[in-house]
């Protein structure tokens, strides 16, 4: 959906939003929060 | 190298309080550019698009046949059994009246800001704030069609709208608890059987934390849409799972075919408690001025964009945009609509307790009573009769 809510969710700051995609940056504390608030569960966390 | 511009005062975000802002400072006379990171000012549509009439003409808006889609007399709140109260315009508060085109609305007002002499830059990101020695911010950077812009200017407006980068750029405590977010989506469903004259709110457990709405777009159509606290649902049970699950059961909506699905989030805490830094103010949204019970923000996100703009003009008369200075933003905006925020947060907090059952109840009481001249009063003494045992849990609330 591209709808930035992950964006600034974010505690750290660690996404960004690039059109269509969804970048993560070495700030990711894999908190995990970006998942439960997508509105569509379209993003997943995988530690490594 | 990229290029460098320089203004009296760059606007991040044309939604509603950027707009207002752009305005407000362009008539003031100042050079003034409005960036968008978005193609199309106004789109995506995230938000119900339930408006109320009364404060338009506060912000110098001037109802227009282009974007009112359809009008309401009232608003019906809906208990988890299905029983409803129905409520007049006034007492429906700052989501009912008009329901709107929100990507025409927002479209009007960036007209409007240009009109006044803004000039704006669409498909122009953010990607920084400039700061100068001492950490004032002085421009933001940003990509507009691949090429790198410096926009220079002394003093920005924030109006980034929910993700909100340039106050966390510029060092402003931003970051938001679950439990102030909800996480929301909405459909245009079209061919749908409803009470024109009255949008609907659907409480309770089917919502948790928030509320499905179905904002009339016209005679058979509507935006459908739901806000549920991220605190407060099934692991990672989606804001669309909630909605889903309720079109389901209403035979009324699952007939309707979709013609836009839209998602977002809202915050739903407090205002933050600086909105502005060296160089720089954050509005509306941006600045989490949002209604906690309603999760909207078009309202004080003009209101608090108009007065941005007005200060903006004023930092330059004075030629000082330090923080000290910037106290009169964070004074008039606070002035303006604090208070009723912290009120409705309060309320919000202790609603998002109530179980079904206490909806319902409370829906009960009130069956058969003229909601016009009914007081907090009333209601606690109505409830009182049917159900004394519910009556605790309120008294707080009201």
């Amino acid at each position: 959906m591209h709808c930035g809510a992950c964006v600034g969710t974010c505690p750290v700051n660690a996404l960004t939003l690039d059109e269509t995609v969804v970048r993560v940056n070495d700030e990711c504390i894999h908190c995990g929060l970006c998942t439960v608030v997508c509105p569509v569960g379209a993003l997943e966390d995988k530690e490594d | 190298m990229p290029e460098v511009q320089e203004w009296d005062v760059v606007v991040v975000g044309a939604g509603p309080g950027g707009s207002m802002a752009a305005r407000e400072a362009a008539r003031n006379g100042l050079r003034t550019l409005m960036i968008e990171k978005r193609q199309d000012i106004g789109a995506p549509v995230r938000c119900g698009e339930g408006m109320a009439r009364v404060w338009l003409d506060e912000v110098g808006i001037t109802p227009d046949r282009r974007w009112i889609a359809h009008e309401v007399k009232g608003a019906r709140i809906v208990a988890p059994n299905g029983k409803f109260v129905t409520l007049t315009e006034e007492q429906a508060g700052n989501e009912t009246g008009f329901v709107v085109h929100r990507d025409i609305f927002d479209r009007t007002l960036a007209e409007a800001a240009v009109r006044a002499g803004a000039r704006t830059m669409v498909k122009c990101a953010a990607t920084g704030v400039i700061k100068d020695g001492k950490g004032a911010v002085i421009g933001v950077r940003a990509r507009h069609w691949g090429n790198e812009l410096e926009l220079r200017a002394p003093i920005v407006v924030a109006a980034d709208g929910y993700e909100s980068q340039v106050g966390r750029w510029a060092g402003i405590e931003t970051k938001l608890a679950p439990k102030d977010i909800n996480t929301c989506i909405q459909y245009e469903l079209v061919g749908i059987d409803i009470d024109p004259d009255i949008n609907e709110f659907h409480l309770g457990s089917q919502s948790p934390g928030g509320y499905i709405w179905i904002f009339n777009k016209s005679d058979d159509s509507a935006n459908v849409g739901i806000g549920v606290n991220l605190a407060m649902i099934e692991g990672r049970a989606q804001a669309k799972h909630y909605l889903d699950r309720f079109i389901e059961k209403h035979p009324n909506l699952k007939k309707g075919q979709n013609v836009e699905t839209v998602a977002g989030a809202v915050s739903v805490g407090l205002p933050l408690d600086q909105t502005a830094a060296d160089g720089l103010m954050l509005v509306g949204d941006a600045a989490r001025m949002i209604d906690a019970i309603t999760g909207g923000g078009v309202v004080n996100a003009c209101k608090s964009g108009m007065i941005a703009g007005r200060v903006a003009k004023e930092c330059h008369e004075a030629g000082d945009f330090g923080r000290a200075f910037l106290q009169r933003y964070e004074r008039r905006w606070r002035a303006e609509m604090e208070e009723q925020l912290i009120r409705n947060y309060v309320a919000k907090e202790k609603l998002i307790t109530l179980s079904d059952d206490v909806f319902n109840k409370v829906v009960d009481s009130l069956q058969g009573f003229k909601i016009e001249r009914i007081t907090t009063r009333d209601v606690l003494r109505m409830v009182q009769s049917r159900y004394p045992e519910v009556v605790k849990e309120l008294e707080d609330l009201l």
